[in-house]
């Protein structure tokens, strides 16, 4: 069973809906036991990052994530998930879980590529270029796009725990991965195929 | 490098698409789901909806339309139209799309914005202008002029001051329609959209006049658009996504190409 955090925070009806898609069972629950029970954990979000951390805390979510982390199973961020599990956001100038080290950072006001002016938010399809391969990202095409939205991108501390890197202007961290944790900024369950085949590829690892 | 996106544009009335939509074959489907679906196999970065329908009390029927449609893609799509306040947003979300987009409701009360954008976040607000060309004047210095039902009355607005008006209040995007270009099928009307899209931060996505791929390559180059919103050209099967993102693709205008 699948347990999909919930926290008041966005996107978690579209991840049901993919998972269900995918013939996945799951639950939506923000009780620790629960979690605990699942064999995977998905850490999802849309929002911004101090009320998503107030709301973690006040449910004690921040503390159960860490635990669900070091118990080894396998755990997903996608977007504000990714951001907040870094131990700063500079959104709303917010302390966050802090089970990466590094911080997640606001895109520089001007942003181009080459003539071009960057939009911020960074809203559409993007590619992301691996550095290493990763069971999460096994048939995946390396020129598949996946679906971006967000003005804010982590930049973890350890370079060692960059899987993946986007460009937009400047080249960010897309997707990290670290033990048990893989957690990507673009959102799996709006990306179309090559989306649902990572989300598949996640309910399958061992998170080895 | 971001990818410019293409987005078929679906016009629902209770529950039903107003004009039917040809598939392989010639089949006419007037089901949304099942044309929303048919579109996101063939490569559609992002689907819009626009609910036409007149009474308030079918709108619940453009709720379960989304709740199906997200249930068979899984690309972004947006629900606009009848969209006039917080509780209207807040069904259309919970159903299951990622975006509303509001117009006449945000002209008449443009709080909505940002009490939209403070609910679901802004990336999920889009503001739809409807936009005719005017004498410049005192009151509409760029020359061009909000409109709303259907063009037939003039607000007065400045189309550009409200577009950044629309950006400062929470908007995530805005859906840049002209009426003057809408159903020409002669091209989208690239001074205006050049105009907004260069004069905001957030992506703009032009609408109105697209008739070929040619115009798709204009408008995403020359006008400066994110995103290109297109009904008729491939409704009637006169192109297809795939061709017209080939088409783009030969002319150095990135698009996804894998789906």
């Amino acid at each position: 069973m699948i347990a999909i955090i919930n926290y008041n925070a966005g996107n978690i009806t579209s991840v049901a809906r993919a998972l269900e898609n995918i013939g996945q069972k799951y639950v939506i629950t923000d009780d620790e036991k629960k979690l605990a029970a699942a064999t995977h954990v998905i850490f999802p979000g849309v929002g911004a990052a101090g009320e998503a951390m107030a709301y973690l805390r006040e449910k004690k979510l921040d503390s159960a994530l860490k635990n669900l982390f070091a118990s080894g199973k396998p755990v997903m961020g996608i977007c504000l998930g990714t951001q907040i599990i870094l131990e700063y956001s500079e959104e709303n100038d917010s302390a966050c879980i802090g089970l990466i080290a590094g911080s997640t950072r606001r895109f520089p006001e001007k942003l181009s590529f080459g003539a071009q002016a960057l939009k911020i938010p960074h809203m559409g399809w993007n590619s992301v270029n691996f550095r290493r391969e990763h069971p999460v990202f096994a048939k995946i095409a390396k020129e598949a796009e996946f679906y971006f939205v967000h003005s804010y991108y982590p930049a973890p501390a350890d370079e060692a725990v960059i899987l993946g890197t986007t460009d937009y202007g400047i080249k960010f961290c897309s997707v990290l991965a670290k033990y048990n944790l893989i957690a990507m900024q673009f959102h799996p369950e709006k990306s179309g195929r090559p989306g649902l085949q990572i989300l598949k590829n996640f309910c399958a690892w061992r998170g080895k | 490098m971001i990818s410019r996106r293409i987005i078929p544009c679906l016009d629902v009335r209770a529950g039903k698409l107003t004009k039917g939509i040809k598939f392989k074959g010639n089949v006419d489907i007037g089901d949304p789901v099942e044309a929303a679906r048919q579109y996101y196999e063939q490569g559609a970065d992002e689907i819009v909806f626009y609910d036409i329908t007149a009474s308030s009390d079918k709108r619940d029927i453009m709720i379960d339309v989304v709740r199906r449609v997200a249930e068979t893609i899984f690309i972004p799509f947006s629900v606009g139209g009848g969209v006039r306040n917080l509780e209207d947003m807040r069904k259309v979300i919970g159903a299951g799309a990622e975006k509303v987009s509001v117009n006449s409701a945000a002209v008449e009360n443009p709080q909505i914005i940002t009490q939209g954008a403070k609910a679901f976040g802004s990336q999920c607000i889009v503001l739809g202008m409807d936009v005719k060309k005017v004498e410049k004047s005192e009151k509409t210095p760029s020359g061009y002029e909000i409109v709303v039902e259907g063009g037939r009355v003039y607000t007065g607005i400045d189309a550009l001051w409200w577009a950044k008006e629309a950006e400062n209040l929470g908007a995530g995007e805005i859906c840049l329609n002209s009426i003057d270009a809408d159903g020409t099928q002669d091209g989208y009307e690239i001074k205006l959209t050049k105009l907004i899209s260069e004069n905001v931060k957030i992506p703009v996505i032009a609408s109105g006049g697209a008739g070929k791929p040619e115009h798709l390559a204009e408008v995403l180059t020359a006008g400066k658009a994110d995103a290109a919103l297109i009904a008729s050209m491939v409704h009637y099967k006169t192109y297809t996504i795939a061709g017209i993102k080939q088409f783009l693709t030969e002319r150095k205008i990135k698009v996804r190409n894998i789906w």
